[in-house]
């Protein structure tokens, strides 16, 4: 199975997805974010970071570069584009997810474990994962999701929030909302369910002595999947 | 010409930065301040000489780049 990793200026999850995704199988390559080919593959990841320095707003001029092109062609095509972190942000930017991801609410700068709720396996990413809750990493300024009531019934109705933040036992309340992410979402899908984007980052859940490894079960049940 | 800009946030959007002001203002003693919010000023040089050209191309920017529709409002002075 092949991945490709988009390299930004002031990307800095890049190696870290790289690593994982090695350690599970697939065959990686990065790729810069000035490039106009993707190589063939299977994945595309946009890595978490802060790209461009967050100017303007959080993965707005990630979202410009040249390469953005043919990651939207390959997603129109049914490809997988997972999008971790300043990822997510700048899938939200390009338009190919829904919404927007502000600053969290408390206006602090949130770096800790966190539980997500899995809501939809019948999907690429969390098919077959034996666990519904899931312990992984949030590091961000701006994870708060916001979007429109049409766009919010549009997610709901078609179970495309992937993940919301919950406690250790899977509830979704208030107090497991680390950053006021409207109902508590931390990551969601599109209407085919091929690109996913997320906050929290499974990369750096793979090691049992180090992290916890939570992150390697999304990792084995993604490529898995891929097959 | 410069066409200069103003990107603000669409009302109801939450501006945690707008509270911190308007919180700290009121601490400093400006307690007659009920709310602040934060945005955004561009002064964008296009070369360009007719005015009504330049704020169409400009239009064009904050939609495509410089403004987020699904939060944020813009305003051509």
């Amino acid at each position: 199975m092949n991945s490709s990793v988009i390299i930004f200026p002031g990307s800095n999850c890049d190696r870290d997805m790289d690593v994982a995704l090695k350690k599970f199988g697939f065959k990686n390559e990065m790729v810069w974010h000035d490039d106009e080919q993707l190589p063939k593959s299977d994945l595309i990841v946009l890595p978490g970071g802060f790209s461009y320095g967050d100017y303007l707003r959080c993965g707005s001029i990630a979202g410009k570069s040249k390469i953005i092109k043919s990651v939207v062609d390959f997603a129109a095509k049914g490809g997988l584009v997972l999008g971790i972190c300043n990822g997510f942000q700048i899938l939200t930017e390009t338009g190919l997810l829904p919404g927007v991801l502000q600053q969290n609410k408390n206006i602090e700068f949130i770096c800790k474990n966190v539980f997500v709720k899995v809501n939809n396996k019948n999907n690429k990413y969390f098919n077959s994962i034996d666990k519904d809750v899931l312990e992984l990493h949030i590091a961000h300024n701006e994870g708060n999701y916001f979007c429109t009531n049409d766009e919010l019934k549009m997610l709901e109705d078609n179970n495309l929030i992937a993940v919301s933040y919950c406690n250790e036992k899977g509830e979704v309340n208030e107090k497991s909302n680390p950053n006021g992410a409207l109902q508590n979402i931390a990551g969601i899908f599109n209407k085919e369910k091929n690109i996913l984007g997320m906050m929290p980052h499974p990369e750096r859940m793979i090691d049992k002595y180090l992290s916890g490894e939570d992150g390697s079960i999304f990792f084995k049940n993604l490529i898995n999947n891929i097959k | 010409m410069k066409i200069k800009v103003i990107v603000t946030l669409k009302n109801g959007v939450l501006d945690p930065q707008g509270k911190a002001i308007q919180q700290t203002l009121n601490g400093m003693g400006f307690s007659s301040v009920n709310e602040v919010r934060q945005g955004k000023f561009f002064e964008v040089d296009v070369n360009e000489k007719d005015e009504a050209k330049a704020k169409i191309k400009v239009e064009d920017m904050c939609k495509k780049l410089l403004a987020n529709l699904v939060i944020e409002n813009f305003e051509i002075l």
